[in-house]
């Protein structure tokens, strides 16, 4: 059984289109979920202000401070 | 807005080992440069050989791609990945100071080894992994101490989401540990012995050699660096990165596709059709992500362009996104079977391998140095000033590469393909290299503009570092005068 698997992959004319449609469909998929959902989108695009959330301490990384971050993945928008 | 505020409390940061592959990665900057410029030198003026077999074109320049790559480039990305994962996960280094010491010292053995074998006439002949075996098995323990440090850092983050320039240095470290172990499968030719055969041979040999060279350019010199650029460039605008989105379909599309087009590089060989033609179609389908990810880091700047006119530093990281966007087009376009009839074994290749090695990797590297180093050392930059005139000596530089080597490669190609009447070749072989002298003049001089700008810059850093330490140095005698 998987002896016949394995010999339906290794035809060219099988696995080509095979990792075709598993490829286009694993792209259109994370199309899908990056640009769809108004919450989803507002989540991902807080993600862009990580590198900002400890601007105060550049100049001397000994020093200890407290920061907010923003772990709701609900979050409307600002 | 619902929000679920926490607090995080910021943990000190792991500094020493970032500045000190930061060091390295200047001296080792310096030096490949100086080979660089010495070996083009030498094909414009060949009595710089001198006979000395040391010195010979064959055997400096795996010292340079060696020191420029993997002294200049993978020094500057361990400081660099070391410092942004973690200030953007906000937790130390895993691992502590023993385990990052050993990252550093061993991959800085690895490089100075590899240089003093390569003029000793000891390499593996295979391009850009010339590495003898004992130097490839140390290189593969130092990278896998590097993961094990990456991976539990961001396992240990403070921060819930994992910031998108760690995807990229992930997959840089990931893939480049696949490459790095599957290209080096070498068989000694005793357990005492330097020298060793490949595991493959013939196409197949062929095939891994060039899957791992396009990969090292798609993996350790395009997606680690954008993991840098995705840090450093909304750090150096002030602003954040223009879209997030873009950046998640960039990292997952530039990583499935740079996989699949090493083959490019065999074209009308004995390499089957069908695998060139995959390849060459791959190419293609990365100028969508490569110019995705390049108008997301320009764009970044949109609604503050004038800082253009004001900060060197981003004159830098945006000029370096323009080369990224050039060379990722001329890069599929080379890929075409067609067109890669004409420039295939020819300069053309070297000046686009160059776009992208000084214009994208280089200019990103120093302006983001520009940017860490002060903060590092908790002081300002020596001076601004000489910034522009890196930047300056830099770009003209670069163009004259570029345009030389277009002269040269295409003149090269048209050349060696023209036929006169009767069907014999119009040109003799060294009627072209005759043709080529003065663009190789040209281009030796371009990499001297270059590698004068990075003199200029080593001295800025060392005057910055400099200028850091003397106030610390006033403090302290100040204590030890007020302690007598």
């Amino acid at each position: 059984m998987i002896g016949d698997i394995f010999a339906w992959l290794g035809n060219m004319e099988n696995s080509k289109p095979l990792a075709l449609i598993l490829f286009f469909s694993a792209f259109v998929g994370i199309i899908l979920y990056v640009y769809t959902g108004k919450k989803r989108k507002q989540r991902l695009e807080s993600y862009r202000d990580i590198p900002f959330l400890d601007d105060d301490d550049e100049l001397d990384p000994t020093r200890q401070k407290t920061q907010q971050v923003n772990n709701d993945e609900s979050t409307e928008e600002k | 807005m619902s929000t679920n505020a926490v607090p995080v409390a910021t943990e000190q940061y792991d500094y020493g080992i970032v500045k000190k592959f930061t060091i390295m990665a200047m001296v080792w900057g310096v030096l490949g440069m100086l080979a660089g410029v010495y070996i083009a030198s030498e094909l414009a003026w060949p009595f710089l050989n001198f006979n000395i077999a040391e010195i010979t074109f064959g055997r400096l320049r795996p010292v340079h791609t060696t020191l420029v790559i993997f002294g200049f480039g993978g020094s500057a990305l361990f400081a660099t990945s070391y410092y942004v994962v973690q200030r953007t996960c906000q937790a130390r280094l895993w691992g502590g100071k023993l385990l990052s010491e050993f990252t550093f010292w061993g991959w800085q053995l690895a490089i100075a080894a590899g240089v003093l074998f390569y003029v000793s006439g000891y390499t593996q002949g295979r391009e850009y992994a010339e590495f003898i075996w004992p130097v490839d098995l140390l290189i593969t323990v130092v990278w896998v101490a590097y993961f094990v440090i990456y991976a539990m850092t961001m396992v240990k983050r403070s921060q819930p989401h994992i910031y998108v320039a760690n995807w990229f240095f992930m997959a840089f470290i990931l893939a480049t540990a696949l490459l790095h172990i599957f290209n080096n499968l070498q068989v000694p030719v005793a357990w005492n012995s330097l020298e060793s055969y490949a595991l493959f041979g013939g196409v197949q040999d062929a095939m891994t050699q060039w899957w791992y060279g396009h990969n090292a350019v798609g993996f350790f010199l395009t997606a680690a660096f954008l993991g840098m650029m995705y840090y450093f460039v909304p750090k150096q605008a002030g602003r954040p990165i223009y879209s997030y989105r873009l950046s998640i379909v960039h990292f997952w599309a530039l990583s499935f596709l740079y996989m699949w087009v090493g083959a490019h590089h065999l074209h009308w060989t004995a390499l089957p059709d069908w695998v060139s033609t995959l390849a060459a179609t791959f190419s293609i389908l990365l100028l969508l992500p490569s110019w995705g990810g390049m108008i997301n880091g320009i764009m970044t700047l949109s609604g503050a362009w004038e800082k253009l006119r004001t900060d060197p530093i981003m004159l830098f990281l945006i000029t370096a996104l323009a080369f990224y966007g050039m060379s990722t087009f001329e890069g599929p376009m080379l890929s075409l079977k067609s067109v890669n009839a004409l420039s295939h074994y020819t300069d053309w290749t070297v000046g686009h391998a160059h776009s992208g090695a000084l214009g994208w990797v280089a200019m990103i590297t120093v302006g983001s140095f520009y940017h860490l180093i002060p903060r590092l050392w908790g002081t300002t930059l020596y001076s601004t000033k000489l910034v522009f005139v890196h930047f300056w000596l830099a770009t003209i530089g670069i163009v004259l590469y570029i345009v030389a080597l277009w002269v040269a490669g295409i003149g090269q190609g048209l050349m060696l393909r023209a036929f006169d009447q009767y069907g014999n070749l119009a040109y003799t072989f060294i009627e072209t290299v005759s043709f080529m002298h003065i663009p190789y003049v040209v281009r030796a001089i371009g990499g001297m503009f270059f590698l004068s700008g990075m003199l200029l810059m080593a001295y800025n850093v060392r005057m910055t570092i400099a200028g850091a330490r003397r106030p610390a140095a006033a403090s302290h005698d100040a204590v030890a005068a007020a302690a007598r």
